[in-house]
């Protein structure tokens, strides 16, 4: 539980709002209530660990394992192996898994859950607005992600804009607020990338471009406006009377200028996909390409760029004028050109309880099966810089895994539990997980935000 | 390329082998592949065989090693093929499983084409809220791609028109989904009346209709006006007989019970108000999406009312928030027909795929052979055209779908689809 005390503590650091006592009653108030539970729960379930024995593993990098053991410790990954060679510990609780498999919890790079309302109609380019203070953690749509089998989300704002702001990287765990989900790096920050597109999405009436070439000559008049900023910035040194006055837009595109920030930018047509490439030799952003539809035409640019690409795959092409030449096979190509290929669901573009047959229509489109599982693991890990800490069953990573009834592409399968860091927040026995997971009536409610000890205390019965 | 696609339905048989039912018994050794023997595609009506490791007639119990003959465009014989004599001559179709052609229950393709651009949107008719005069015949592109996308996927028959989105927004047809022009694929013309009781339906401001109740009354009062409409027409004096008007004339015929009125309800107020009309004015009604019917299922049993439930992964919200997985195994349960749908999108994907939908509700509490049925002999019944299309009997149109495994399966591949005895996709899809 002491991560969890790290993130109180990192809370109190991050202020998301104006000053007020009020407030700061309220949060302290809350924070020991949270607190207390999690004391009392510590108790019996501080650093437990589980084994889960029998199950086919999939551990993404490395050879399958037929019969193995997966031992987790507290939040972390311990051991994984085949069942006659990987000791159990003593004061381990043993979980049969028999016959089902389990990979990795899994990575979506792409998703809207929660509310998409950062940038407003005032303009086309706001990377100072943050889609972390709009969303809404009570969303169904959260309850459905686990019952996919979602475990790590990149939750961004809309295509609308040509930059319509701030995504933010975030872990399905228990959540009061968007800062008990949000992923923090090292230094304390709140993980996250810039939201870009070209294309028709962004194209509408002044003082939005209405057409492609103005589309990119916006960028790239505020990407240089920000490196001047930035310059202005480091010749400043400790200076504060040299520095500029500090414009948080601009400091959002000096990161992402400092590559401390990644660009995933949504784009379908080949010539659009060839702008993102040109503007990223031109600046020197580090660039995730979204959805794709014609990346199948340009996947040797693509590969010779070493750009990561994140697809979506939908039911039929059209819908609108650039996703009219999609196809099926766009993740098979691009994997066999080389380029690091993820899924996403785009929710609700795609239903997150469905994310496992995206990769599994790769499949039948022609993706092998490795470069499939990657697809909704490793690869958006990557693409979120996180591969360090999840995308895989490695020891050491986060316990964040699927329990599955069977083969990852069958339709047949059902996802049975989902853990995140070490905690089961999703279990289809449980008569409300099965609701989110089947739908009915009650399903589109929002929640009640759910306590963090609920399944450990199950656990513990 | 074509060996490399070779090579991957090599790989994706011997998986969907590995995990196929016991019951499949593996008698053909050399799996031959549809992809090689199916050229040239466009030969009319050739005489065909067409052999599976396993064949759902959904006339009976599925034939495993069963073949179904094909002469001049209909099925002359379906049988285990140790019991039927092959004529010398003639082309052999071979797949592990053969499903008859599937039959979209309730579809906009044509009348929506893929671009979603306003020359390609035919569907839905915005100057006033009840124009039953709309033919479905008259606005169909059998042309656009979104139609040979389906049939890629098995859809040989599709039940489409006007789209749910205006409280009568007119006609629907069935139409196979192959042919030059619309003339020569049409099955039945007018088909329905298109309905809406949903918030689609629904105006801003001082228009109507602005509520659940103004939607209603407009019904009734429509359809008293055809009521008065009809006995008029048939009176003797010729004189006294009212000018032709085409809305009601087929709003007359709705009356009389030759041609359902499919109306798309999602809520579950809004499909007991479904149920309600039906009863007022003695007509039949088909329950279109019906994302709430499973919270109303003895109801719906009572009205004798048969459901094409939403297709099921068609988004969870606002008026479907409260959809299930499980609709159509909760209906069926209750003895309540059921065909499912690709229905209307107004987004991407601009058309979902029928086959795909049936899959998920073959994960959600339907056999394999219940799901089938629900797009294949149970919506051709639906529909009232079980006597062409819908399963694999003697006398039949030759429509037919075929594939590399379980239909179902994410994996498996339709490798072949037969439309009045015509091999017109060939493609591993």
């Amino acid at each position: 539980m002491t991560r969890r005390y790290d993130r109180l503590a990192e809370r109190r650091c991050f202020r998301w709002e104006p000053f007020s006592w009020r407030g700061q009653v309220l949060r302290i108030l809350s924070g020991v209530a949270v607190l207390t539970l999690c004391a009392f729960n510590s108790a019996w379930g501080q650093e437990t660990k589980h084994a889960f024995v029998g199950a086919r593993l999939i551990p993404i990098g490395t050879e399958e394992i037929a019969d193995g053991v997966l031992v987790i410790a507290g939040d972390k990954i311990a051991a994984i192996g085949p069942r006659d060679s990987t000791p159990i510990p003593a004061d381990a609780q043993t979980v049969d898994v028999a016959g089902k498999t389990i990979m990795p919890g899994l990575v979506d790079t792409h998703n809207h859950i929660g509310g998409i309302g950062a940038a407003d109609g005032s303009g086309p380019i706001q990377p100072d607005v943050r889609v972390a203070e709009a969303i809404n953690v009570r969303a169904a749509g959260f309850r459905r992600a686990l019952a996919g089998g979602l475990t790590t989300l990149n939750i961004m704002p809309g295509s609308g804009h040509l930059s319509s702001g701030q995504t933010i990287y975030v872990k399905l765990r228990p959540a009061r607020t968007i800062d008990d989900m949000a992923i923090r790096l090292t230094d304390g920050s709140i993980a996250g990338g810039l939201k870009m597109a070209n294309g028709t999405n962004s194209m509408r009436d002044a003082p939005f471009p209405g057409t492609r070439g103005k589309s990119a000559a916006l960028v790239r008049a505020q990407f240089i406006k920000a490196r001047e900023y930035a310059e202005k910035v480091a010749r400043a040194g400790d200076d504060a009377d040299k520095l500029p006055p500090r414009d948080l837009a601009l400091e959002c595109l000096a990161e992402v200028l400092a590559g401390r920030r990644m660009v995933h930018h949504h784009t379908h047509r080949h010539d659009d996909i060839m702008t993102v490439l040109r503007l990223k030799q031109e600046f020197g952003f580090r660039v995730v390409l979204h959805h794709v539809s014609e990346a199948w035409r340009v996947a040797k640019e693509i590969a010779e760029a070493d750009v990561p690409c994140s697809v979506i795959l939908v039911d039929s092409p059209g819908g609108k004028l650039e996703a009219e030449h999609l196809i099926m096979k766009t993740g098979a190509v691009l994997a066999e050109a080389g380029v690091l290929t993820a899924f996403h669901t785009d929710d609700w573009i795609t239903d997150s309880r469905l994310f496992l047959r995206m990769a599994a229509l790769g499949v039948r489109a022609g993706m092998s099966r490795e470069k499939a599982l990657e697809a909704l693991t490793i690869a958006g890990a990557k693409m979120l810089d996180l591969d360090g800490r999840i995308g895989s069953l490695t020891p050491g990573k986060d316990a964040d895994f699927v329990i599955l009834s069977g083969d990852p592409f069958s339709v047949y399968t059902k996802v049975e539990q989902t853990w995140t860091e070490g905690q089961k927040v999703f279990d289809l026995d449980d008569p409300q997980d099965r609701l989110h997971a089947v739908g009915g009536f009650g399903a589109g409610d929002e929640l009640e935000p759910y306590l963090c000890c609920r399944h450990h205390a199950e656990d513990a019965q | 390329m074509r060996d490399k696609r070779r090579k991957r339905m090599h790989d994706a048989n011997s998986r969907t082998r590995r995990r196929a039912r016991s019951t499949v018994p593996v008698t053909i050794t050399a799996l031959t592949l549809v992809a090689a023997i199916l050229t040239p595609a466009r030969a009319a009506h050739a005489q065909i065989v067409v052999r599976g490791e396993m064949v759902y007639t959904m006339a009976g119990p599925p034939i495993p090693n069963g073949v179904v003959v094909v002469r001049d465009g209909r099925i002359s014989t379906v049988g285990p093929a140790s019991e039927v004599d092959l004529p010398e001559d003639l082309r052999i179709l071979e797949a592990k499983v053969v499903t008859p052609g599937l039959i979209d229950a309730h579809a906009t393709v044509g009348l929506t084409g893929l671009l979603n651009q306003k020359q390609d949107q035919d569907q839905l008719e915005r100057s006033a809220p009840i124009q039953p005069a709309l033919r479905a015949i008259d606005a169909f592109n059998i042309h656009d791609p979104l139609i040979a996308w389906v049939r890629g996927f098995g859809v040989t028959t599709v039940h489409t028109g006007h789209a749910p989105g205006e409280l009568i927004s007119g006609q629907t047809m069935i139409v196979k989904t192959w042919g030059n022009t619309v003339d020569e694929a049409v099955l039945v013309r007018t088909a329905a009346v298109a309905a809406t009781l949903a918030e689609s339906a629904q105006k801003d401001g001082d228009k109507s209709p602005g509520t659940r109740g103004k939607m209603m009354a407009m019904l009734r009062e429509t359809l008293l006006k055809a009521q008065v409409y009809a006995r008029k027409r048939s009176l003797e004096d010729e004189e006294k007989r009212p000018e032709r008007d085409l809305g009601l004339e087929v709003l007359v015929r709705v009356l009389d019970g030759e041609i359902p009125m499919l109306v798309t309800a999602h809520r579950a107020q809004d499909v007991a108000n479904t149920l309600r009309l039906a009863k007022e004015f003695n007509i039949r009604v088909i329950l279109d999406g019906a994302a709430e019917s499973h919270l109303l299922t003895a109801e719906i049993k009572a009205a004798g009312v048969p459901v094409i439930v939403h297709p099921l992964m068609a988004r969870s919200w606002g008026e479907l928030r409260n959809a299930s997985f499980e609709t159509p195994a909760l209906l069926m349960k209750a003895g309540i027909p059921v065909a499912l749908q690709s229905g209307y999108e107004d987004y991407v994907p601009k058309t979902r795929v029928l086959l795909f939908e049936a899959a998920i509700a073959a994960a959600n509490g339907l056999t394999l052979e219940q799901a089938l049925g629900t797009i294949t002999i149970d919506a051709a019944r639906m529909l009232g055209v079980e006597e062409r299309i819908g399963s694999l009997a003697a006398g039949k149109d030759a429509d037919l779908a075929l594939y590399d495994g379980d239909p179902f399966e994410y994996t498996t591949h339709c490798v072949g689809v037969v439309i009045n005895g015509i091999v017109v996709s060939d493609e591993a899809r």
